[in-house]
């Protein structure tokens, strides 16, 4: 009897791992968000879902380990089975940044980056009523009164202050930047008039609609929601730039799977329906799968480490 | 108007949406009574099987748990004198001594009767006021922040009556534990002791567990009495009594609810500031200030309708200017998004069929709190009652641990959770309550950072006194609270004493 529930066992055994092999997934996917619900990283993610099922006809399923700016989960990632069930979202800067300035309890390539497939480019934006036409009147402006003008952003050491620090190395301009709780708090201190620009994503303006307005946005291209905005580039301001989504596995993961992750969040990507969706959110799309990964990460750590090293955070 | 009133009353009270807010209710409640899930989490949980239902409903179910939540958070602050959620913080103060001296039938049906009307009256203002409102979501900048956690602070010395001093050692810690983290303003890495975990900071939820169950528990197992007196059989809900509690604490309620809505409105401040400055100022209208904190049922009123009423100010930005007022708004504001439902002022133009049929569904979802709390929370009494402390002990611990993993699935808080506990219990000791470390703790960021922003835009434009107060008229009455809510003890006791001195003479 024993014999032969241990033979049963070894035979579903090899059945199931064989029929991993065959088809990936075969059960939910868990997607595990570093960060509460409800903001950006939630938002692309529960955008992803139906296509996944769509997909693979199985369940991607959304948890949130919010903690230390996504560190505490980033920290554990590779304590987790390494079946391919298990998906983590990652963000740059923060996961070149936390390890490069403090100690988060993991290193930026401890985490198995397999697709980065969004992200939301820097935009200055100042209120519809504001004096401030253009990047141009700005910079005029902070050059007649280094210090004087107020920009408010995310905290310190983040995507928008790494924005601000970049956009003074390469126009001159000298402003104060003030940092906030979260993107949700940095609204009411532009609409409110407290600081007279914010550094913010196009998806701010997406979402305060004809209450703000974008100067720039730092993409390769016009934003297809915003046509009208120049990109930083266009006005010779070399910026191209923003807070990067992608999904990470633990390292045990194997390399088969990894590439099967990859492609499926690919697919996903592809589909004119989910662009449409992302963009206009005020999203930017992005494609990095897997084998282009490295190459991607050595490029915006070097960008990373630059203009830390010039915000004084890194000696 | 672009919509028709009739189809909105008919779609927001069809069947369906009705059972969908009661399930609301009831499932926000009994989540929100268990310490360490909060609204947050609840919602976040359901917002998937809301995008199978149509969006109304979704959000009709999503603001009922909502709500419940806020309320049911109120269950342990009063029957175990731990707030289930940050809100309730300040219903431990009046609830927890009512409970314990045998009224917590009472304390129940107060704090239902409050959430109800202080839910009622921030439905009200977001169904009515909301686009003017809205503008009060902008007119808080960093300085008022700032003055609002300091007026909040300030709870500390009438919290402390008898002993300021340790009262103020208390509020100091927990500031100090406040500052743990990587800060937001400034980046740099505070007091984590190379300890990875700590960078995010000492979480809220896990503290306020740790540092009001913990000693809580220990007591129960260190003395043989009953946890709670109970109740003498027979004596009902107590409603008509309580009834008349909420009548000749009727401006208190009015005034308390109001506070709620508005400071519902700002997003970052939240139900525990709302509670908390309400409980302030009911404290210092009463001509009994010396009852508060001793089992007074204006106290209770006061927290228990404030926090229900941020509920409904707080998604006035969020539906007028896009920006989530409290934290489970920004998980609405998400699942929003996500259906394709764009925030603005157009919500009330274009889409407003869907808008107001979400406002009247949160407007009978507070409304059938009254039953649904009423029934739970006699069972919920009973149980604590009636439980004998070998079972009720472990299975408060079990929920504390479960609680705060909860929070962030996070071994970690739980860590937090204990030590923060074993610590708590250690001050209690001493003579130091768990009140005063946590307002430090939950007001501290908030000071911290808009005292910070302050002085630096002061500084970008020369002008630091005004930007921080001066040129703030808002800041202005702020200031003016915390000057009256400090000053006027005082200046009751010099009176005291020179009616005393004046008897003094008399009598020689």
């Amino acid at each position: 009897m024993l014999k032969k529930l241990t033979l049963l066992a070894a035979a579903a055994a090899f059945a199931m791992t064989a029929g991993a092999a065959q088809a990936f997934p075969d059960k939910p996917v868990n997607y595990i968000i570093p960060f509460n619900a409800g903001g950006e990283s939630d938002i692309s993610a529960r955008l992803q879902q139906p296509y996944f099922k769509k997909i693979t006809g199985e369940d991607l399923i959304i948890q949130y380990q919010a903690g230390a700016g996504g560190a505490q989960a980033w920290s554990v990632l590779n304590d987790q089975p390494g079946d391919g069930y298990t998906i983590m979202g990652t963000n740059l800067p923060h996961i070149i940044l936390q390890p490069l300035l403090q100690n988060p309890g993991y290193k930026t390539e401890d985490l198995t980056n397999i697709y980065m497939f969004h992200f939301t480019p820097d935009a200055l934006l100042v209120r519809a009523d504001s004096e401030f036409k253009t990047v141009q009147d700005v910079i005029d402006a902070s050059k007649e009164n280094p210090g004087a003008l107020t920009v408010g952003g995310v905290a310190t050491n983040t995507a928008n202050h790494i924005a601000h620090q970049r956009f003074a190395d390469l126009t001159g301009a000298e402003m104060t930047y003030i940092p906030y709780t979260g993107t949700g708090a940095t609204i009411p201190g532009l609409l409110g008039g407290e600081v007279e620009l914010l550094w913010g994503y196009t998806t701010v303006a997406a979402g305060q609609g004809d209450k703000v307005r974008m100067l720039a946005v730092a993409q390769d291209e016009r934003h297809p929601l915003f046509p009208d905005v120049p990109t930083f580039k266009e006005l010779g301001i070399d910026m191209v730039g923003g807070a990067y989504r992608g999904i990470a596995v633990p390292k045990s993961t194997p390399e088969e799977v990894r590439q099967q992750l990859s492609d499926i969040i690919g697919k996903i990507n592809a589909d004119p329906e989910f662009i449409k969706e992302m963009e206009d959110a005020g999203f930017a799309m992005l494609n990095v799968p897997y084998n282009e990964m490295d190459a991607f990460m050595a490029e915006r750590q070097k960008v990373y480490e630059d203009t830390a090293r010039k915000l004084g955070s890194l000696q | 108007m672009a919509f028709d009133i009739g189809s909105v009353l008919a779609q927001a009270i069809s069947p369906f949406n009705l059972l969908l807010a009661l399930l609301g209710v009831v499932l926000g409640t009994v989540i929100g009574a268990l310490p360490g899930l909060s609204a947050t989490m609840a919602i976040a949980v359901l917002v998937p099987f809301t995008f199978a239902m149509d969006p109304a409903s979704g959000l009709i179910m999503l603001g009922a748990i909502y709500t419940g939540a806020i309320y049911g958070g109120a269950y342990a602050a009063i029957l175990v004198n731990t707030p289930g959620t940050p809100s309730a913080i300040a219903t431990t103060f009046d609830g927890f001594p009512m409970a314990k001296r045998g009224d917590g039938d009472l304390a129940m049906t107060l704090a239902t009767l409050a959430s109800v009307i202080g839910g009622v009256i921030g439905a009200i203002a977001l169904m009515t006021l909301s686009p003017l409102l809205a503008n009060i979501a902008l007119a808080f900048q960093s300085s008022e922040y700032f003055w609002l956690a300091i007026l909040g602070l300030t709870l500390i010395a009438s919290l402390s009556t008898g002993n300021v001093l340790k009262g103020l050692i208390g509020g100091a810690f927990g500031l100090i534990l406040s500052m743990i983290g990587v800060a937001v303003v400034g980046g740099d890495v505070r007091m984590t002791f190379g300890i990875s975990g700590l960078l995010g900071g000492i979480d809220i939820v896990s503290a306020l567990i740790g540092l009001y169950c913990i000693p809580v528990l220990i007591d129960m197992v260190a003395r043989p009495d009953r946890h709670l007196e109970p109740a003498p059989l027979g004596r009902g809900f107590r409603f008509f009594e309580a009834l008349g509690h909420c009548a000749t604490n009727a401006f208190n309620l009015f005034r308390s609810s109001v506070i709620g809505t508005v400071v519902g409105i700002l997003p970052g401040a939240g139900g525990s500031i709302a509670s908390l400055v309400s409980y302030s100022e009911a404290r210092r209208a009463s001509r009994h200030p010396e009852r508060f904190g001793t089992g007074e049922p204006g106290g209770l009123l006061a927290t228990e309708s404030a926090n229900n009423a941020t509920v409904g100010g707080g998604f006035i930005p969020t539906l007028v200017l896009g920006i989530p007022g409290t934290p489970p708004d920004a998980v609405i504001l998400g699942a929003l998004l996500v259906q394709g439902i764009r925030t603005g002022p157009e919500l009330f133009t274009q889409q407003s069929g869907i808008v107001y049929i979400f406002m009247l569904g949160l407007l009978i979802a507070t409304v059938m709190m009254l039953p649904v709390g009423l029934l739970i929370g006699r069972y919920a009494y009973r149980f604590i009652v009636n439980t004998p402390k070998a079972l009720l002990v472990p299975l408060i611990a079990f929920m504390t641990v479960v609680g705060s993993f909860a929070i962030h699935s996070n071994p970690h808080d739980v860590l937090v959770m204990v030590s923060m506990g074993a610590l708590g219990w250690l001050l209690s000791l001493a003579g130091f309550g768990p009140s005063p470390i946590v307002l430090g703790l939950v007001l501290g960021q908030i000071a911290e950072q808009g005292f910070m922003r302050a002085y630096m835009i002061g500084g970008a434009r020369g002008n630091f006194g005004g930007q921080l107060l001066f040129d703030r008229p808002i800041s202005w009455a702020i200031f003016a609270l915390i000057i009256i809510t400090l000053g006027l003890p005082l200046w009751r006791q010099l009176r005291q004493r020179k009616a005393k001195g004046k008897e003094a003479t008399n009598d020689i």
